[in-house]
């Protein structure tokens, strides 16, 4: 969502966090992790037929933040997302939310930190085909008890707000793809959930929904600032709705920052692989390729440095002069160069070199 | 190829070859056997001396039950008393209250209340066309004067059935929630219970209840619940993972995700398993006639037994006309999509329910004053008795001689040759073939399960007739097929064959198996003949539906492929489409040899010389030990079957990736 706060002197507080969290499937797989005391090979692993589906993961997700996971299909996004609403058990590691152990919580506190803290939203909707939407969006609420008119307005609030009113009594197979992915998000907000999980919620929906899908998205979050785990395995999902990426392989996460740092500065390869084809000017802000003013130079212009490339690129290539980059409070930091401008939009130079 | 793509240890190449050569090497081994029979004439016949006496053990504890639990057996023979009259005296007999000359009587529901409930039920759930069937079928009980036993076999349904679908959805649940539970009894238990022929149920129901209408219900409840809890199992299990996610991400406790989210989910399959419920317990309680069910089933005992064709010919297509009414009534409300706008009070929910209870409430109070509607009136019910007798009449006189010659031919040339080779079949060889076979398609679990179920046959001292039975149901099941295999693939190649031949086919499905044999033995009399045919007409259902379910499921991608490739049609057949159906094939196969098994138990009533005849004779002399043994060994021979043709389509499916 890209709304990187200017504050960013003072962090939000963690709201979610895991460290050294593995998910090992196969028989005796915690025995198995505990001999190894940590220090696994995947030839380890195959040797004793488990699957390392998340592997030593950390992760620390902040208040109102959008974390992306983002990873190619079968690299342990699901398992790690199920991991941290505990819907798998992790065979290791701590976990916590608003620092709370998630591990050492018994079911009823479990239920009670998912009914109330915890929403999802599902790559197949997994909407109940025996309930209409009104009812899908107020089951939530039903199974906390909470009496029938409450939920119905609640459910119809959320019906308006993902645009289905007058589809409240259709059933799921009534409705298109889109349609019902709207009812998913309608039905995971209902209660008011602060972590917000979407596991591949748009996966599934044809190219032009899913972009539709994605503003919307974004315009929920700006209204609703919920602290969000995403999960995709589509790179420019990931740039266009996050605040900041994980990138996984093979179950491990290799690595974790901004898009901007992603993009311009790739881990490995392999990410390098994953940037190659991504809109810089759109991606990398006016710090991401300044250099230190030049003494005594006069700058026409001043930019934000969170300012995208894109939005000043036009203006600095006609003016053909370096453009001042000032932070939050107004302070020149640095100066950008037209020809630094020109490099990022050609794919050359600076922040493609990697 | 290289040499480096297909080279496995040698270790491994060993085993692979000695497996190839296992099943010939027994094969040689048992005609071997066969050919040494005088001089190892224990090898062939199993000795006597050997013979484990299981049918005293199972007798014993039968007696011991009889004695001991009779606690039990009353008090649950009690529980389900209540119920039971209640709905018999409610469809058929009236109330009586009071006793002696005081007594007054209370109408039983109107013949013409219930048609219209029925008529209504169909228009709800199906349309005009449904309520023509529904309305129609049961007015024609009516009208043929079959009334009274109608509603008699009905209300043990109406009760039967609820029992069956609740105790099967608990145990499906169980099953669901305690996967070795379910491994190690559930699945084994439902195995056993769905090849134990029907007979077999009655058996100790009758020794531990008598003769009575309780002991009916509890067979067939018996019977007809195993579907039940696997369409639960089933359904619980397909409801999609994320749904299942869901449920405990929206923060349900366990009892709100199991009632809430997965029984609701898997109400398609579960309703499947409710039509089930119900066809079995129709086929059951028909078959409970023997052992004091009463009711249409009791008809058609009483007409086959005095040879009264045309009576037996009539409650059995009174039966049929029940069982198809009740079959579509199901399935509609089981496919029902749900209702689009919901309208909001008592009546848009509760409406339907009130208009046929009160239908029901005013004909019967109608019918208080005008005896025709209490009771349909005589002189306007139609026999169709004389009808069938004077058809059975012209056909004996017309055309016996051509009946006759191909009973003859049919015996002599087919039946008899093959009962014969069966019979002399040395035991040992067939069950190192039968072990070979196991481990060959299912390594040593599946050998040591096929080899002990095969000696219990052998030693039970019950192997000529269980050769017997196999013989039947093999020359039935090789009918079958020749005959099925094809129809389906003609139908799996036009629509329009198709849209005649699964519509006859649904409905043999739906004919109770007691009354498939009513027509042949009209026409074949009792014997070999009708029992093959009778068995034919039975199990022949899933040859023709799953060989045209699976060519026609064969995906279109393979089929252009081949075309493009140059097939022609012949080609394409061959090579493509047979191969990639021939797993389904296979199940269909199997499905048929399983009815088969079941279909020849029942032609003991018409006088077969096999395992089932040997079930007969200990249903009338109570003998439940040699009853219930001969029982085990028809299931055994079914599960080995099973077992050996399902160890194959997977090895097959492994092997084409088709999982
Ligand atoms: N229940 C399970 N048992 C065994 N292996 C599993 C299970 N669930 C997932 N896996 C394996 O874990 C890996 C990661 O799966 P998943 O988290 O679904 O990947 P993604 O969501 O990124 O596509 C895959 O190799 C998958 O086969
Ligand atoms: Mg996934």
């Amino acid at each position: 969502m890209n709304m990187t706060t200017p504050g960013a002197a003072s962090p939000r507080p963690v709201k979610l966090s895991c460290h050294n969290l593995w998910k090992v499937f196969g028989p005796n797989a915690e025995q198995f992790l505990a001999s190894h005391g940590g220090k696994v090979t995947t030839a380890d692993l195959e040797r004793a037929h488990l699957v390392g589906a998340v592997r030593n993961a950390s992760i620390e997700v902040r208040e109102g933040e959008t974390f992306i996971i983002m990873g190619l299909s079968g690299s342990g996004k699901s398992t790690l997302v199920r991991c941290l609403s505990r819907l798998i058990e992790p065979t290791a590691g701590e976990l916590t939310v608003d620092g709370q152990d998630l591990l050492k919580a018994t079911e009823a506190e479990l239920i009670d930190i998912r009914r109330h803290k915890m929403g999802m939203v599902f790559q197949h909707f997994a909407l109940l085909p025996h309930l209409n939407v009104l009812d899908n969006v107020a089951f939530p609420l039903l199974i906390q008890g909470v009496d029938r008119k409450t939920r119905e307005e609640r459910a119809m609030q959320m019906i308006e707000l993902v645009s289905l009113k007058g589809r409240e009594r259709r059933f799921p197979a009534e409705l298109s793809g889109g349609q019902q992915q709207r009812v998913g998000i309608a039905r995971s907000l209902a209660v008011e959930p602060e972590i917000w999980f979407l596991d591949e919620p748009f996966s599934a929906l044809d190219p032009l929904i899913r972009r539709e899908m994605q503003a919307e998205l974004i315009r929920l979050q700006n209204v609703l600032k919920k602290t969000i785990v995403f999960i995709t395995h589509d790179f420019d999902e990931a740039i266009r709705l996050a605040d900041r990426i994980a990138i996984m392989k093979d179950g491990a996460i290799i690595q974790i920052g901004k898009p901007e740092e992603v993009v311009s500065n790739p881990a490995t390869d392999y990410v390098a692989k994953f940037t190659q084809d991504v809109n810089r000017a759109r991606v990398l802000s006016a710090a991401g390729i300044m250099l230190p003013a030049s003494p005594g130079a006069s700058c026409l212009r001043r930019v934000k440095a969170v300012a995208k490339i894109e939005s000043f690129a036009a203006e600095i290539v006609e003016s053909a002069t370096p453009f001042a980059v000032e932070d939050a409070a107004g302070v020149i930091i640095g100066e950008v160069t037209p020809r630094d401008v020109i490099n990022v939009l050609t794919g050359k130079g600076r922040g493609a070199e990697a | 190829m290289t040499d480096v793509t297909a080279s496995p240890a040698p270790g491994l190449r060993k085993a692979e070859n000695l497996g190839q050569y296992m099943v010939p090497l027994t094969i040689v081994a048992a005609v071997t056997i066969f050919l040494l029979r005088d001089r190892l004439p224990s090898l062939n016949t199993y000795p006597d001396a050997a013979i484990i006496p299981f049918k005293d053990w199972v007798g014993a504890v039968m007696s011991w039950m009889k004695v001991n639990l009779t606690w039990f057996t009353r008090s649950l023979a009690a529980m389900m008393d209540v119920p039971l009259r209640f709905a018999f005296n409610l469809l058929a007999k009236g109330f009586k209250l009071g006793n002696g000359p005081e007594a007054t009587m209370l109408p039983r529901l109107s013949w013409l209340g219930v048609v219209g409930v029925m008529g209504w039920l169909g228009y709800i759930y199906g349309g005009w066309r449904l309520a023509l069937l529904c309305g129609g079928g049961f007015f024609a009980l009516a009208l043929f004067g079959v009334w009274n036993n109608a509603m008699l076999t009905l209300a043990l349904i109406v009760i039967c059935v609820p029992f069956c679908v609740i105790t099967g959805l608990l145990v499906g649940i169980w099953s669901y929630r305690s996967p070795r539970f379910d491994g190690w009894l559930i699945t084994p238990a439902l195995d056993l219970m769905q090849t134990i022929p029907t007979f077999a149920y009655l058996i100790p129901m009758l020794l531990l209840y008598g003769a009575s209408p309780v002991s009916a219900l509890l067979a067939t409840g018996l019977f007809a619940t195993p579907p039940m809890v696997r369409a639960t199992l089933l359904g619980l299990n397909k409801v999609p993972s994320e749904i299942k996610d869901f449920a405990d991400m929206a923060g349900c406790t366990r009892r709100q995700k199991l009632w809430r989210v997965l029984i609701p989910s898997a109400k398609p399959s579960l309703m499947i398993g409710v039509n089930q419920v119900i066809m079995l317990a129709l086929n059951m309680v028909i078959i409970s006639s023997m052992i004091g069910a009463g009711g249409l089933g009791y008809d058609v005992l009483l007409a086959l037994r005095a040879l009264k064709i045309g009576q037996a010919m009539e409650a059995g297509l009174a039966i049929v006309i029940i069982a198809i009414v009740l079959d579509r009534l199901s399935q509609a409300i089981a496919h029902r999509q749900p209702a689009i706008a919901i309208a909001e009070g008592t009546w848009a929910r509760h409406g339907n329910l009130i208009i046929a209870v009160g239908l029901l409430a005013l004909t019967t109070i109608f019918a208080l004053f005008i005896p025709a509607l209490a009771t349909f009136p005589k002189s306007l019910t139609l026999t169709t008795a004389p009808w069938w007798k004077a058809g059975v009449d012209w056909l004996t006189l017309h055309m016996f001689d051509a009946i006759e010659a191909v009973r003859v031919f049919v015996l002599l040339y087919f039946l008899n040759p093959m009962r014969a080779g069966f019979e002399s079949l040395p035991w040992l060889g067939v069950l190192l073939v039968v072990v070979a076979l196991g481990w060959r398609l299912g390594g040593w679990r599946l050998a040591l399960l096929v080899g002990l179920l095969g000696f219990f046959a052998a030693a039970s001292g019950l192997w000529v007739p269980a050769m017997q039975t196999l013989y039947l149901a093999g020359a039935a099941t090789l009918v079958a097929c020749i005959i099925g295999i094809p129809l389906g693939i003609w139908a799996s190649r036009s629509d329009r064959v198709q849209s005649v031949v699964m519509p006859i086919i649904d409905t043999l499905q739906t004919i109770p198996m007691f009354c498939i044999i009513i027509p042949v033995v009209m026409l074949f009399r009792v014997g070999d003949v009708t029992a093959l045919i009778a068995t034919v007409a039975f199990a022949i259902v899933p040859a023709v539906r799953y060989t045209n379910h699976g060519l026609r499921q064969v995906p279109s991608h393979l089929v252009e492929a081949g075309q493009v490739a140059g097939c022609t049609r012949w080609q394409l057949f061959r090579h493509v489409q047979l191969p990639v159906a021939m797993p389904e094939i296979m199940l269909g196969i199997n499905q048929t040899i399983l009815l088969a098994l079941s279909m020849i138990i029942i032609c003991a009533m018409v006088g077969t010389r096999d395992l089932g005849q040997e079930i007969f004779k200990a249903l009338a002399k109570a003998d439940s030990g040699r009853g219930i043994v001969a029982g085990l060994v028809i299931a055994f021979i079914g599960i080995i079957a099973d077992r050996l043709i399902t160890a194959w389509v997977n090895k097959r499916k492994m092997r084409g990736g088709l999982t």
